[in-house]
């Protein structure tokens, strides 16, 4: 019987830890969760953010720190009596029982009446649109109708929080995007919490209100997808989330910002937090715009068609790799010249 | 229009029939001659007695309480020994699943199988015998007041079942415990089950079919025994095993034909033991003991 009930104000990470042995997985984790709130939590692969997870479902046991909903410490309690729901990365649908009995599983070990299970496994049937299949086996449905039954069986329980680790990873592109509005509909209609683990910035951007990026098992920044994609609060960050273009460069103080230089080329930047006489500068493909007058002189080196957009490769004279979008159709071995907005040159301490 | 149609060889391959099936031929003379052959032949010497009708050897076996009871005897020795193996098998290899020098304990348990029966009964015989050492420790400090008797009855042979029997028991099924997803009853701990619940409605559903067979292969294994129940049992009296008496039959009466029809008859008991079992297992889910594509 979960113990922790469905109204809560808040789930609190506070300095959460969790080492193997000599290896650090999760440092210091500090996060406060709203009720109704959708976090991810983002980084590369190995980065920790499954650990994070597996800590707050209580599948791992926290080496440090304390994990809190509202006044209840949680982090000494099993998994079984959190009362979380939690969608696996592969699914971990029982493959023995029938889809009506895999959803019933988390009422049934909650001893409920028969008829009760049956009207609310039918209600988180008919909410993930699934109520034709819920006589067959796991096995003999398609990848993401498993999907669907893995978001029923962890919301059927009605929990206060639902944890999901990278649910669409296993997905093709067109399903992905489809569950991706699925999962954003169902968390929008139930109003639970969500804490969702992805290495898929553009999933983050799109599902989270907040994101939580995490490099080596520690915390680098928490902020909206808006501020994250636009404002990384450092250099590890912004490679993340797409800041391909990163040189170190001297800075100099200028009116507006800073000037850094890029292979010889000088731009006039925004720094980012404390920046001393060296910086990384961060520019995103995106930002980089053709102008024929641009400051940044380059000769292409390769250029994908994208459809809507080129993306290319271009080399400065002294090696220098720039990565850049362009409407405009460029080929390999066309002289460019970019610029790029101060205010998405970004300078960060080196 | 018609399908123009492919050339035999290559609607044979259709089926999995091919050049390459060829070489399954060797196998299947060897089985042929060394299985089949000699089991038919059995089944008709057994059908041949020395005297009387065709029939006569099985009259014989089960109108003699002597012969007959062997069943009995066998199945009573060998029934537990074979349940006991496979239910201390689940739960040891429940937890080696978790352990990290894994390789180093399946090794120590499969030291008793490569030992060969008689060496355990040969270290069994002195270990637990009136003068060995279990029975001198118990003497010594005063728990028992005579020798314990473990040798030379059923216990004896029922030990020596456990140590050969388990390591094989232990391995089959740590095989199938290791085959199902952790993730399933992780999904179950965070479903709100507890361990003895996730253990009855996830594991023990999932490892059935694969208990059904080790069950079946160990109890071949402890119904056929033989060198332990001649050594550390009875084989006059509580450890007559029906194999016991099929030697009997041949090499000291040196009726073959008597002795075929006993080894026919066990092989009879096996069967049906097996079908049982197999039947059991086909009421029970069959397949992946994991989803996803993960």
């Amino acid at each position: 019987m979960a113990v922790v009930s469905r109204d809560f104000r808040e789930l609190r990470l506070e300095q959460v830890s969790r080492d193997f042995g000599q290896l650090h997985a999760l440092r210091d984790v500090t996060l406060t969760v709203q009720r109704g709130e959708f976090v991810a939590l983002l980084g590369p692969s190995g980065c920790g953010k499954s650990t994070a997870l597996n800590c707050i479902a209580g599948l791992l046991q926290v080496t440090g720190g304390a994990i809190w909903l509202d006044e209840q410490r949680l982090d000494a309690l099993g998994p079984e009596d959190r009362g979380f729901g939690m969608v696996f990365q592969n699914y971990a649908l029982f493959p023995h029982m029938t889809v009506r009995r895999n959803i019933g599983f988390g009422l049934v070990t909650q001893r409920r009446p028969k008829p009760e299970i049956t009207r609310r496994v039918d209600e988180a049937l008919a909410l993930v649109r699934l109520e034709t299949q819920a006589e067959k086996l796991p096995g003999q449905l398609s990848g993401g109708q498993q999907q669907r039954v893995a978001i029923a069986r962890a919301i059927v329980v009605e929990p206060p929080l639902v944890l999901m680790d990278e649910p669409l990873s296993n997905l093709d592109a067109k399903l992905r995007l489809e569950m991706r509005a699925e999962i954003r509909r169902i968390h929008t209609m139930l109003g639970c919490s969500t804490i969702y683990v992805t290495h898929d910035q553009e999933e983050a951007l799109s599902l989270a209100d907040r994101i939580l990026v995490m490099i080596e098992g520690q915390t680098r920044q928490i902020g909206t997808p808006e501020e994250l994609y636009a404002r990384p609060a450092n250099a590890d960050v912004a490679e993340f989330m797409g800041y391909r273009n990163l040189f170190s460069s001297p800075t100099e103080a200028a009116d507006g910002g800073l000037t850094v230089s890029i292979g010889g080329a000088r731009l006039v930047g925004t720094p980012v937090g404390a920046v001393g006489a060296f910086a990384t500068v961060a520019i995103r493909p995106d930002d980089l715009r053709l102008t024929g007058d641009g400051p940044i002189a380059a000769m292409v080196e390769f250029a994908e068609y994208h459809g809507r957009d080129f993306y290319a490769v271009a080399r400065m004279a002294d090696g220098t790799e720039l990565y850049f979008r362009s409407d405009a159709r460029v080929a390999a071995g066309e002289a460019v010249r970019l610029r790029a907005a101060p205010s998405r040159v970004l300078v960060y301490a080196a | 229009m018609s399908a123009a149609r492919l050339p035999l060889h290559r609607r044979l391959r259709e089926y999995g029939l091919d050049s390459v099936t060829l070489l399954v031929i060797p196998g299947v003379l060897f089985v042929l001659a060394l299985f089949f052959y000699p089991f038919l032949y059995g089944l008709m010497l057994s059908f041949q007695p020395k005297a009387g009708g065709w029939l006569a050897n099985y009259t014989k076996f089960f109108s003699d309480p002597f012969l007959y009871d062997t069943i009995r005897i066998t199945l009573v020795m060998a029934v537990p020994v074979t349940v006991l193996n496979v239910v201390l098998s689940v739960p040891v290899a429940l937890r080696v699943r978790l352990m990290r020098h894994q390789r180093l304990l399946t090794t120590i348990l499969v030291i008793p199988i490569t030992l060969g029966t008689v060496m355990v009964a040969e270290g069994l015989l002195t270990y637990l015998g009136p003068r060995g050492w279990l029975n001198r420790t118990l003497l010594e400090f005063g728990l028992v007041d005579s020798p314990v008797r473990l040798v030379h009855n059923y216990w004896g042979v029922m030990l020596s079942l456990i140590i050969t029997g388990f390591p094989f028991t232990f391995l089959l099924t740590l095989s199938y415990v290791t085959g199902i997803d952790p993730a399933l009853e992780q999904a179950g701990a965070v479903l709100g089950a507890r361990p003895r619940e996730r253990f009855r409605r996830i594991l023990l559903p999932l490892l059935a079919p694969g208990l059904a067979i080790t069950l079946a292969l160990a109890f071949v294994q402890a119904f056929t025994v033989f060198p332990s129940a001649i050594l550390l049992g009875a084989p006059a009296g509580p450890t007559r095993v029906i194999s016991v008496i099929a030697y009997q039959a041949a090499f000291e009466q040196y009726d073959y034909s008597l002795a075929s029809a006993i080894a026919m008859l066990m092989a009879a008991v096996q069967l049906v033991i097996i079908s049982l079992l197999l039947a059991a297992r086909s009421l029970v889910f069959r397949g992946p003991a994991s989803t996803g594509k993960g």
